[in-house]
């Protein structure tokens, strides 16, 4: 006879299997078209290429080198990849400041959205959700007649007398800049919105009980509670900002490349595989980097975020 | 100290706030207007016309596009919400059991990586098994778009399951009635709006891909958004404004209703 305890503990064993047979079809998708093929690409790095795309089973490190060194073809002698590293640093540049630029202008909207009282606070939710499920490349299209030399902001400059001939930005890093900006603002408002929401006010009137001023308030009270939704939201940012491919493609024109049009080419015109996928791992890299960080900042801040 | 000291004020906020509104909503309404120029220049106004939606509903290209995208979008929506909702129903509501923690990041994994990185992957992969096995159709988009389209599904209906408790579920247990009509007459029916708004959710994620269909997809299975780059990136004309004025009205249909729905608190 099994005891009680025999019944339970087979009950709890039938239940944990149940459940991973439950997950197991979203498991075995996500594994094969997803993070599966990650591992394709790791090994793909470490390959030959071959002569018209795609690759030659044979070990070589040379992709990997060619991430930030070139070989001279005559005398082989390694030097730094300046395009490369060049294409490197804009990326990480242009990411970071994207970051800081809607961080700058979405702190102070998510505080405005979490100040307002419950009713409206829901209409001021709703028309930040709206371009966040709108279409990013038909955003970046927006973008694009804007800052363009016929588009609006030229053409009432023009009108006004103010510039004599249209200021060129379309296909600048500015462009991109701007692009990634307002296509990224409504995932740093987010997070800092759902933070803020759950700020209690009386804390921040204790501090001005206490002779604090407005910035001290702001620094000392606000921005710590609040912390956990603007680190997040920063990550949110920074991940799909630094791997952008649509924005640097319809605003950064063919010259501006950043990392993902880098690695593009090597799948296109290039034809070296290989490179694109060691371009592709440092990317994935430098992205776990980050979140890294993320989850240890978080950790230390005491706060659980989701 | 002034008489009306607010306590929630900060100086300049509002301002910057309201600068952010307009600024998000601004581009969006020129080019919802230039879709109904007249004249076939975008930074002229000829006078308010219909022609370019005209145009783009006779244009074949444009209609194979939406076609597949429509197609390609429900059926990943359907398959990504049923597999997240078995998902979600394993991983809420228990104990932490070995794995729990895995299944976590694992569902969520395709958020983590840069859609560059896994289009490039499925690229690789998925012309390994053309190879393979000499199909080259759709169903490639289909399985890319379920996979990515998961962790999205997957989100509203976890945080409905987590706000359901147990009771209803142990009392249908007790008067007998078996697992299967328990879930079918109890837990379904309360599941429901977060499907619902998990499906909304993977329909639109999956409708607004552009970076891993263009690596995915072969020749002649363009989607619309990527028939759209291919345009934008050659010159524009009025017409792809009015193909995404057509789009922003149905993202916005789809937004709302999803907003409705996930808010709803029964």
């Amino acid at each position: 006879m099994a005891t009680a305890e025999e019944v339970a503990k087979a009950a709890e064993r039938r239940d944990v299997r149940d459940r991973w047979l439950l997950s197991a079809p979203a498991l075995l998708v996500i594994f094969l078209a997803a993070t599966g093929p990650l591992l394709i690409v790791l090994v793909y790095s470490f390959l030959t290429p071959g002569s018209y795309g795609d690759v030659k089973w044979q070990f070589s490190p040379e992709a990997w080198i060619a991430v930030f060194l070139e070989r001279d073809i005559f005398d082989d002698t390694l030097s730094v990849a300046a395009a490369h590293v060049t294409i490197f640093l804009r990326s990480i540049k242009l990411s970071v400041v994207t970051t800081i630029a809607t961080l700058a202008l979405g702190f102070p909207t998510a505080y405005f959205m979490a100040t307002r009282s419950e009713k409206t606070r829901d209409l001021w939710l709703f028309l930040i959700t709206i371009p966040f499920w709108t279409n990013l490349l038909i955003r970046t299209f927006a973008v694009l007649q804007i800052i363009r030399n016929e588009g609006i902001i030229n053409t009432i400059l023009l009108k006004l007398g103010i510039i004599s001939a249209p200021i060129q930005i379309l296909y600048t890093d500015t462009a991109i800049l701007i692009g990634m900006a307002y296509v990224y603002l409504p995932l740093m408002v987010l997070p800092i919105y759902a933070s803020m929401e759950k700020l209690d006010f009386r804390l921040v009137e204790a501090g001005y009980d206490l002779y604090a001023t407005r910035f001290q308030v702001l620094r000392r009270i606000i921005f710590p509670m609040v912390k956990p939704g603007v680190i997040a939201g920063s990550i949110l940012v920074f991940i799909p900002a630094l791997g952008a491919y649509v924005t640097p493609s319809v605003l950064g024109g063919g010259k501006n490349m950043m990392l993902s049009n880098l690695i593009e080419l090597q799948f296109g015109q290039g034809r070296n595989w290989p490179l694109g996928s060691a371009l592709s791992i440092a990317v994935m890299i430098i992205v776990m980097v980050a979140l890294l960080a993320y989850v240890r900042n978080a950790g230390k801040s005491g706060v659980r975020h989701g | 100290m002034a008489k009306n000291f607010s306590i929630k004020h900060q100086p300049g906020f509002t301002a910057i706030a309201a600068t952010c509104f307009i600024v998000l909503y601004l581009p969006i309404i020129v080019l919802v207007i230039y879709a109904f120029n007249a004249a076939s220049s975008t930074s002229e106004w000829g006078g308010f016309s219909l022609r370019w939606f005209q145009s783009a509903w006779q244009n074949t290209q444009v209609v194979d596009a939406t076609l597949r995208s429509f197609q390609i979008g429900s059926i990943a929506a359907v398959f990504s919400t049923i597999f997240a909702t078995m998902a979600a129903l394993a991983t809420t509501r228990t104990a932490p059991y070995p794995g729990l923690t895995f299944k976590y990041a694992a569902i969520n994994q395709p958020l983590m990586v840069p859609e560059i990185v896994t289009g490039v992957a499925l690229l690789i992969f998925f012309s390994r098994i053309k190879i393979f096995t000499g199909y080259s159709g759709i169903g490639y988009l289909v399985a890319a778009h379920t996979a990515f389209c998961i962790p999205f599904a997957y989100l509203p209906i976890r945080a409905r399951l987590e706000n359901m408790d147990l009771t209803l579920e142990r009392a249908a247990a007790d008067l007998y009635a078996t697992p299967w009509k328990t879930f079918r007459r109890i837990t379904l029916p309360l599941l429901w709006p977060g499907i619902l708004a998990g499906l909304m959710l993977a329909f639109v994620i999956s409708l607004d891909d552009v970076v891993i269909t263009e690596f995915v997809k072969s020749g002649g299975q363009d989607t619309l958004p990527t028939y759209m780059l291919g345009q934008i990136r050659r010159g524009i004309t009025p017409e792809i404004n009015a193909i995404s004025t057509a789009f922003l009205l149905l993202s916005v249909a789809i937004v709302t209703l999803f907003f409705f729905v996930s808010r709803k608190r029964d």
